[in-house]
C-alpha cells in the first residue's frame, strides 16, 4: 500500500469519529421523535400542555406534563438562586481581590465540587441538609425541592464561578486602571465598570447553570420526592421530568407500551428546554469572546 | 459616615463575604464527608467488599457492583479513549474551516450540555432494543462512552494545539507525511494533556447512575458479571438502591458506598491534577 492510499484511509477513519458525534445528535433527536410520535397518537398535544395532572402510572392516567415542568423549574430556581451569587462572589473574589497563588491554590479544590457524582449530592440533601432545615422549618416534608435545590446549588457553583471568572479576566486593565484613577475602591470598580463589562460571560454562565440544573437527575430522584406536583411551594415533595424518568425505568414497562412512550415525551421536553438554553450560551459566547480581541 | 469611609468599609465587607463564599461550597463538602465517615467507616471491612448483595443490611456487600463498575470503567476507555482521540485530531489538524467545521462545532458544544438521562434513553432505544444488547456492560459503555467523547474531544484539541507549530515544520521537513507527523511528534508531545482530559472524563463516568438506570442496569445483581453481556450493576446505582430503603442498616451502608465511591473518584481527579500539572511544566519549556 502506497503512503498516500494509507494517508487517505487514515484521514476517512478520522473523519468518520468525528462525525460519531453528528450521528449521536441525530440518533437522540430520531429517537425522542419516533416515541413521542407514538405517544401523540394516543394523547393529544393540547392535553399533555394543559391538563394539570401527571398520573401515568396510576388507573385514572393524566398527561400533563406541567407539574413535572414546574417541579423541574422550581428545583432549578432554588439551585441558581444559591449558587449565582455564591459563585458570582467567588469569581469577583479571585479575580479582582485575592492574590495569584491563592488562586492557583483554591481552583482546583472548587472544580472539586462539580466533580463529585450526584447520587452522593442526593445523599448529602436526604442525610444532612433536610434534617437541618426541618429543625428551622417544621412544617418541611421529608421529601421537598428546597432540600434538593439548595444542593444542586452547591454542585453548580464552580460552573458559575469559573466561567465568569473567565469573562471578568477578559475586562481590559485599561478599564479598571481608569476606575481606579478617578479614586475608585474596588468595590465600586467591580460593580460599577468591571462587571458590567463581563455582564454577557456572567449571563452565558448563569444559562450554562440552569441548563445544568435542568437536567440533573439523582438529587431530586433521590432528596426532591416523587409526586408530580403543579405547585411553587418549596416545602413540599415535587416530582421533576428526570425523576420521572428514572422512576419508570426503575419499574418493569413493557416496550411498546403508552408508559414507555412517556418517559420519551418527558425526555423530548427536556432535550427542547437545554437545547434552547444551550444553543443561546453559545451564540452570546461567541458574541462576548469577539468583544475584545 | 462620609461617603470615603462608607465605601471603603463596602469594599472590607465585600472582601469578607467574598472569602465566605470561596469557602462556604468547600466548607459544607467537608461537613458532609465528615458525616459520611461518621456513619459508614464502621462497615468498611473486608466482607463488605466481598459480599453479594443481600436483603439483609449486615450481610450486604458491594462485590458485584464493585466489579460491575471496574467493567464500565475499562470498555468506556476502551471505545471512548480512540474514537474521541481521533475526532479531536480530525478537528483540529484535517477539517477545513468553513460550514461542515461550524456544524461539527456547535454539535460538539451542544451535546456537552445535553443531560445525561438523555443519552440513557438513546442507550434503552438503540443499543438495549434495536441492537438487542439489552441492559448489558455493553450497553452502558456505549452509552457512558458517547456521553463523555465531547470532553475527550475537546481536551484532544486543546492538547493538540498547545504543541509548538515549529515541531511540525521541523518534521516535514524530514519528509515525514502528514500522519506520520501526528503519530511520531503531535501525539506524544500532546499525550499527557490528553490523558488528563481522558481520566476526568472516566471520573464522570464512574460516578454517574442515570442513564445506566434508564437503560436497564440493575440494583440487583446475583451473581458478579463475567463478560461484555452481562447483566451489571455499578457502585452509584448500588448506593442509590440503599439510599432509597426504609431499613437503617442500609443508610449505614450507603455511606460506606459513598467512601469508596468518593475515594475512586477524588484518586482519578488527584491523577488527572498531577498529569496536568506536571504536562503544563514541560511544555513550557
Amino acid at each position: 500500500m502506497t503512503t498516500q492510499t494509507k494517508e487517505r484511509i487514515i484521514e476517512k477513519l478520522l473523519q468518520f469519529s468525528a462525525w460519531v458525534t453528528i450521528l449521536t445528535t441525530l440518533g437522540i433527536i430520531a429517537i425522542l421523535a419516533k416515541e413521542t410520535f407514538s405517544f401523540f397518537r394516543k394523547i393529544s398535544l393540547f392535553d399533555f400542555l394543559t391538563d394539570t395532572q401527571w398520573t401515568p402510572l396510576f388507573t385514572d392516567k393524566h398527561f400533563g406534563i406541567m407539574p413535572l415542568l414546574s417541579g423541574t423549574i422550581l428545583t432549578s430556581l432554588i439551585a441558581v438562586l444559591v449558587a449565582l451569587p455564591i459563585g458570582l462572589s467567588i469569581a469577583v473574589f479571585l479575580n479582582e481581590y485575592s492574590n495569584k497563588s491563592f488562586r492557583n491554590a483554591i481552583k482546583p479544590l472548587l472544580e472539586l465540587l462539580a466533580a463529585v457524582p450526584t447520587v452522593v449530592y442526593g445523599f448529602f440533601a436526604l442525610v444532612v441538609i433536610t434534617p437541618f432545615l426541618q429543625s428551622i422549618i417544621p412544617s418541611l416534608s421529608g421529601f421537598s425541592s428546597l432540600s434538593a435545590g439548595i444542593v444542586m446549588g452547591i454542585m453548580i457553583i464552580p460552573f458559575i464561578s469559573s466561567l465568569s471568572e473567565d469573562a471578568l479576566y477578559a475586562v481590559p486593565n485599561s478599564l479598571r486602571e481608569a476606575a481606579y484613577g478617578m479614586g475608585s475602591t474596588r468595590f465600586q470598580t467591580v460593580f460599577k465598570v468591571t462587571l458590567p463589562a463581563a455582564s454577557s460571560g456572567v449571563i452565558v454562565s448563569v444559562i450554562l447553570a440552569i441548563s445544568r440544573a435542568v437536567g440533573e437527575t439523582m438529587i431530586v430522584a433521590i432528596a426532591a420526592g416523587q409526586q408530580p406536583r403543579l405547585t411553587l411551594n418549596p416545602l413540599v415533595p415535587v416530582e421533576t421530568i428526570t425523576a420521572y424518568i428514572v422512576q419508570v425505568s426503575l419499574g418493569d414497562v413493557p416496550h411498546g407500551s403508552l408508559e414507555y412512550q412517556t418517559i420519551f415525551a418527558a425526555g423530548i421536553t427536556l432535550f427542547v428546554f437545554t437545547f434552547l438554553l444551550n444553543t443561546l450560551s453559545y451564540r452570546l459566547k461567541k458574541k462576548f469572546m469577539e468583544k475584545y480581541e | 459616615m462620609n461617603s470615603i469611609v462608607r465605601n471603603r468599609l463596602n469594599d472590607k465587607l465585600f472582601y469578607i463575604w467574598g472569602l465566605i463564599s470561596t469557602f462556604i461550597g468547600l466548607i459544607m463538602l467537608s461537613i458532609f464527608l465528615g458525616q459520611i465517615v461518621k456513619d459508614g467507616a464502621q462497615r468498611l471491612n473486608w466482607d463488605f467488599f466481598t459480599s453479594l448483595p443481600s436483603r439483609l443490611p449486615e450481610k450486604a456487600g458491594i462485590y458485584t457492583a464493585m466489579i460491575g463498575s471496574v467493567w464500565i470503567l475499562l470498555m468506556t476507555l476502551i471505545i471512548a479513549f480512540p474514537l474521541g482521540v481521533a475526532a479531536g485530531i480530525y478537528l483540529e489538524e484535517y477539517i477545513k474551516k468553513g460550514r461542515w467545521s461550524n456544524l461539527l462545532e456547535l454539535n460538539i458544544s451542544n451535546l456537552a450540555g445535553i443531560p445525561s438521562i438523555i443519552y440513557g434513553l438513546l442507550g434503552l432505544e438503540f443499543f438495549a432494543r434495536t441492537l438487542h444488547l439489552g441492559g448489558s456492560i455493553l450497553t452502558g459503555s456505549l452509552t457512558l462512552s458517547l456521553l463523555i467523547l465531547p470532553i475527550i474531544i475537546v481536551t484532544t484539541r486543546e492538547s493538540i494545539r498547545a504543541v509548538p507549530g515549529s515541531i511540525k515544520e521541523a518534521s516535514y521537513a524530514l519528509g515525514a507525511s502528514k500522519w506520520q507527523t501526528i503519530r511520531m511528534q503531535v501525539l506524544p508531545a500532546s499525550m499527557g494533556g490528553i490523558m488528563t482530559g481522558v481520566i476526568l472524563a472516566l471520573s464522570r463516568a464512574v460516578g454517574e447512575a442515570a442513564p445506566l438506570i434508564v437503560i436497564g442496569a440493575l440494583a440487583y445483581v446475583p451473581f458478579a458479571p463475567s463478560g461484555p453481556l452481562d447483566d451489571f450493576s455499578v457502585l452509584p446505582i448500588q448506593v442509590f438502591n440503599w439510599i432509597s430503603r426504609p431499613q437503617a442498616g442500609f443508610i449505614t451502608n450507603a455511606a460506606a458506598g459513598i467512601i469508596v465511591l468518593l475515594a475512586l473518584t477524588f484518586l482519578m481527579n488527584g491523577i488527572a491534577v498531577f498529569l496536568r500539572y506536571r504536562w503544563q511544566n514541560k511544555t513550557k519549556l
